[in-house]
């Protein structure tokens, strides 16, 4: 079974990397980008019996150390 | 003499500067391996310093909180012993929920490294009880995650309770904004007031040669 856990920043919480990577696609000419936010994507392969159970362990991983609540939100994706 | 422990993590490169620092003003220092489970039994001061525990992977200080030092350093703070955390350790400090906040990449993405002119907001408080509020200090920054991040509420109880130490400022005190912080906080503590955090050096202020020694009032505060 796999993890796939996204993480980015909150809204409302400013990002200087998705900030410079519009910027950037400003500057290519590329038109119509409203908005960049820049996140981090992290892979687990677990052996887990059932979806539920993994999906629990991998929440608690999320809120204990793979995002840091105070900044960022996440999302877990068990396939 | 005061008793000194200066952690040290697999990257933390600021711990020979923070020992020296603290020799400098007669401490006696130890440093101490993240695996380390205890700190000596006398220990009057812990210090996380700068630098960049396990290479800054996931967020900085995010695994560090997880070395085992840590739950010592966790009930040591919680008994009321003084801890300081420079840098990357004010970036352990707030993973580990022993400071407020966060600190995110800087607001022009680029590692500053720097003097810097500081303004002390309060100084009731045994870090910066050698300080004039509203002094202006010239301290070193280095750095590349330190624009400090709090919601509105937490802000409002920083405020409240006297916890926002400084902030980056002109020469004439002014606030301006160096790495994209929350009203340009450079530094914070806790509401008991003995756990403190900074992004600035202040063990590299700490002789003439160097540049500044505003570093000293700030450290013997904490060793008084």
């Amino acid at each position: 079974m796999k993890a796939i856990v996204n993480i980015y920043l909150k809204e409302g919480v400013l990002d200087p990397q998705g900030k410079a990577i519009h910027h950037a696609l400003d500057a290519m000419n590329f038109q119509g980008v409203k908005d960049v936010r820049m996140g981090k994507q992290i892979i687990l392969q677990l052996d887990s019996e059932s979806k539920e159970a993994a999906l629990a362990e991998v929440t608690k991983m999320a809120e204990d150390i793979l995002a840091n609540t105070v900044i960022e939100d996440y999302s877990i994706e068990i396939v | 003499m005061k008793n000194v422990a200066v952690l040290q993590f697999p990257g933390t490169n600021c711990d020979y500067d923070t020992r020296y620092a603290f020799e400098k003003l007669g401490c006696t220092v130890t440093i101490i391996w993240h695996k380390a489970t205890q700190l000596p039994e006398k220990t009057d001061l812990v210090v996380v310093p700068g630098g960049f525990s396990y290479g800054d992977y996931l967020r900085s200080g995010a695994i560090a909180q997880f070395s085992p030092i840590m739950e010592a350093v966790k009930v040591y703070a919680q008994n009321g012993g003084k801890v300081l955390g420079i840098c990357n350790g004010f970036q352990i400090l707030t993973e580990s929920g022993l400071l407020p906040g966060a600190l995110k990449r800087n607001i022009g993405l680029h590692f500053i490294s720097k003097y810097q002119t500081l303004k002390v907001v309060n100084n009731d408080n045994e870090f910066l009880q050698n300080c004039n509020k509203d002094e202006v200090l010239n301290i070193p920054i280095a750095h590349a995650d330190g624009n400090y991040y709090i919601d509105e509420e937490g802000f409002k109880a920083l405020e409240e309770n006297g916890q926002i130490l400084l902030r980056y400022c002109n020469e004439h005190g002014e606030p301006i904004v160096v790495n994209g912080s929350v009203t340009s906080i450079a530094g914070v503590c806790n509401r008991e007031k003995n756990v403190f955090g900074l992004m600035p050096h202040p063990e590299r202020a700490m002789e003439c040669i160097l540049g500044s020694t505003d570093g000293v009032k700030m450290l013997e505060g904490l060793i008084a």
